[in-house]
């Protein structure tokens, strides 16, 4: 993918790792090229469980408009089940992108106008050796081979970074 | 290097790489990170300083007040209700004349309660005799905390550092981290002129009579009026201390700008919208649209507010026909605040000279109102066309 502007609306439940996923894509975005990233979580309300939306603005040159997306061109949906809960498809322009961790087979979901892609994020991370619940790893996994945003390289790089420098 | 952090994160670094030696701070939302982030540098020894936990932010401030009596570089930052609890001691440390440096992560002051973003407890702040350098993004928050230091032990007059609550607080964006020894090499350690210490007890700040008199040594001593009077006049002559600042900074860090205002096509521009913080980017987004549209508009954001730099702004907004003050805070009762500071730059300035541009208000975002860069346009658009309401107008009002 190589466009001027990019935005992504993330969302997830307080403690699932979707503000740390978007920041890991912020950082991967500036470090390929991308002068403007902007991540911004909405606020004010965040607790554990409940449904949580981050803001990430990818752009050629500097950002100055801070103001939440209102047209996405993907949504990251870190939980399936926030489908009953939240219309994640708010804005999305249209053809946009869905990236979705599910254990539901693709047939069952019919949105029309945009592009699904899904995975079975929860169970491949355990089978990776991760924690169950911890998906805000491989949901960037999914998110690029969906859109081939940045290249898988510097993607890896940027969770090497992230979590190097989370203290033990 | 550049890194990508939040605000408060920016702001913690700049305090660290300023070597502030005493922090004292009260948690409150939307500020919480910040002293987390500075609590966990001296935690971990990564900054030498003494964090005081107080149970308040009027403990807070006089925490600072009596660090700061006693010649160390001190840092403090509060939100909010947490700046109007601290207010008394607010009017202490200017009256003192104490170089302490406070970031004021903006926030909405109850009642009713909300915690997210307008300007209206920094605003409410205006008055007490402290410098207010109001940051648009990262960059100039973790550049202004730095500048900050070095302009407060200049005049010996204490700072605000204000941004935007969640807008900037909570958001990633990049920015670059100076080093720390282009920081020492700004920033050389703070020498107080008189320093508090118990070999040499002192009563600071006590009572002053009406009228002058003569003090222990028999020499004649400043009285209240006198006092006030000095920080009225070393106020004013902070705006060229500001100037210094800006040039000393562009020589080691190489990046600069205008210590006063900011400005964004405004040169040949007929209508100039005028606000404070990250709004101000914002607005830089209409100004782009609009231009498109064939409409000459521009933005000037206002970095220093206190002391008010009326000169360079009446200057910069002469001949121009319209003035459009967006503003996250009211003067209950009349109009911004930013909006009479403006009008009254401009008559002084202007009146007689050119036509005086016809300004108009508008209130956004109060307690954390969404503000849609499209509404902005729109209302920005309409200003251009004539008054919109002698009244100030609030956009995105549901009643």
């Amino acid at each position: 993918m190589d466009k001027e502007f990019i935005e992504i609306r993330w969302h997830g439940r307080g403690g699932q790792g979707a503000i740390t996923a978007a920041k890991i894509v912020a950082s991967a975005a500036f470090a390929s090229g991308y002068a403007g990233v902007v991540m911004a979580p909405t606020f004010g309300t965040e607790r554990r469980g409940a449904p949580v939306m981050t803001s990430l603005k990818i752009s050629r040159t500097k950002i100055y408009d801070l103001s939440p997306i209102e047209t996405p061109d993907i949504v990251v949906v870190l939980d399936h089940l926030l489908l009953k809960e939240t219309d994640v498809t708010h804005g999305l322009k249209k053809g946009g992108i869905i990236v979705l961790n599910t254990p539901v087979a693709f047939e069952s979901y019919g949105f029309k106008d945009f592009k699904l892609a899904i995975a079975d994020i929860t169970a491949i991370s355990v089978e990776a050796g991760l924690p169950h619940g911890m998906v805000n790893t491989g949901i960037i996994g999914s998110l690029e081979k969906a859109t081939n945003l940045l290249g898988i390289d510097i993607l890896i790089k940027g969770i090497e970074e992230e979590f190097s420098t989370r203290g033990g | 290097m550049h890194i990508i952090e939040n605000g408060n994160a920016a702001a913690a670094l700049g305090v660290k790489l300023c070597r502030a030696s005493v922090i004292a701070a009260y948690p409150i939302t939307p500020q919480t990170p910040l002293t987390e982030k500075l609590s966990e540098y001296v935690e971990r020894g990564d900054m030498k300083a003494e964090y005081i936990p107080v149970e308040s932010e009027h403990s807070a401030l006089a925490v600072c007040i009596a660090a700061s009596s006693a010649g160390a570089r001190v840092f403090t930052a509060t939100s909010a209700n947490g700046l109007l609890y601290m207010h008394e001691q607010v009017q202490w440390a200017s009256g003192a004349r104490l170089p302490i440096v406070m970031c004021v992560v903006n926030r909405a002051v109850g009642a009713p309660w909300n915690i997210w973003n307008d300007q209206q407890d920094s605003i409410s702040q205006r008055d007490t005799g402290w410098i207010q350098i109001y940051c648009a993004d990262h960059q100039q928050i973790i550049d202004t905390v730095i500048k900050a230091y070095w302009i407060a032990e200049k005049v010996s007059i204490p700072i605000m550092v204000c941004y935007d609550g969640y807008i900037l607080s909570h958001t990633f964006m990049p920015f670059d981290l100076p080093e720390q020894e282009k920081v020492d090499a700004f920033l050389p350690p703070f020498k107080p002129e008189y320093a508090l210490s118990p070999e040499e007890p002192a009563n600071l700040n006590t009572v002053t009579l009406p009228d002058v008199r003569l003090d222990v040594r028999g020499e004649l001593a400043h009285s209240y009026m006198e006092i006030r009077y000095l920080l009225q006049e070393d106020l004013r002559s902070t705006l060229a201390v500001a100037a210094d600042a800006e040039k000393r900074f562009a020589k080691i860090f190489g990046r600069s700008g205008d210590p006063y205002i900011e400005s964004y096509r405004c040169d040949d521009a007929d209508h100039v919208a005028v606000g404070l913080g990250s709004l101000t980017y914002q607005l830089r987004v209409s100004v782009d649209a609009l231009r498109k549209e064939g409409i000459k508009v521009g933005v000037m954001g206002i970095r220093f507010y206190r002391p008010f730099p009326d000169e360079a702004i009446a200057n910069a907004l002469k001949g121009k026909k319209t003035v459009i003050v967006f503003e996250k805070a009211l003067s209950y009762g009349y109009e911004g605040a930013l909006t009479s500071d403006l009008k009254s730059a401009l008559y002084e300035h202007l009146a007689g000279t050119v036509t005086l541009p016809s300004v108009q208000n508008f209130i956004v975002g109060i307690g954390g109102r969404e503000i849609r860069t499209d509404d902005l346009t729109q209302m920005f658009r309409a200003a251009t066309k004539g008054r919109v309401s002698r009244e100030p107008t609030w956009i995105g009002l549901k009643l």
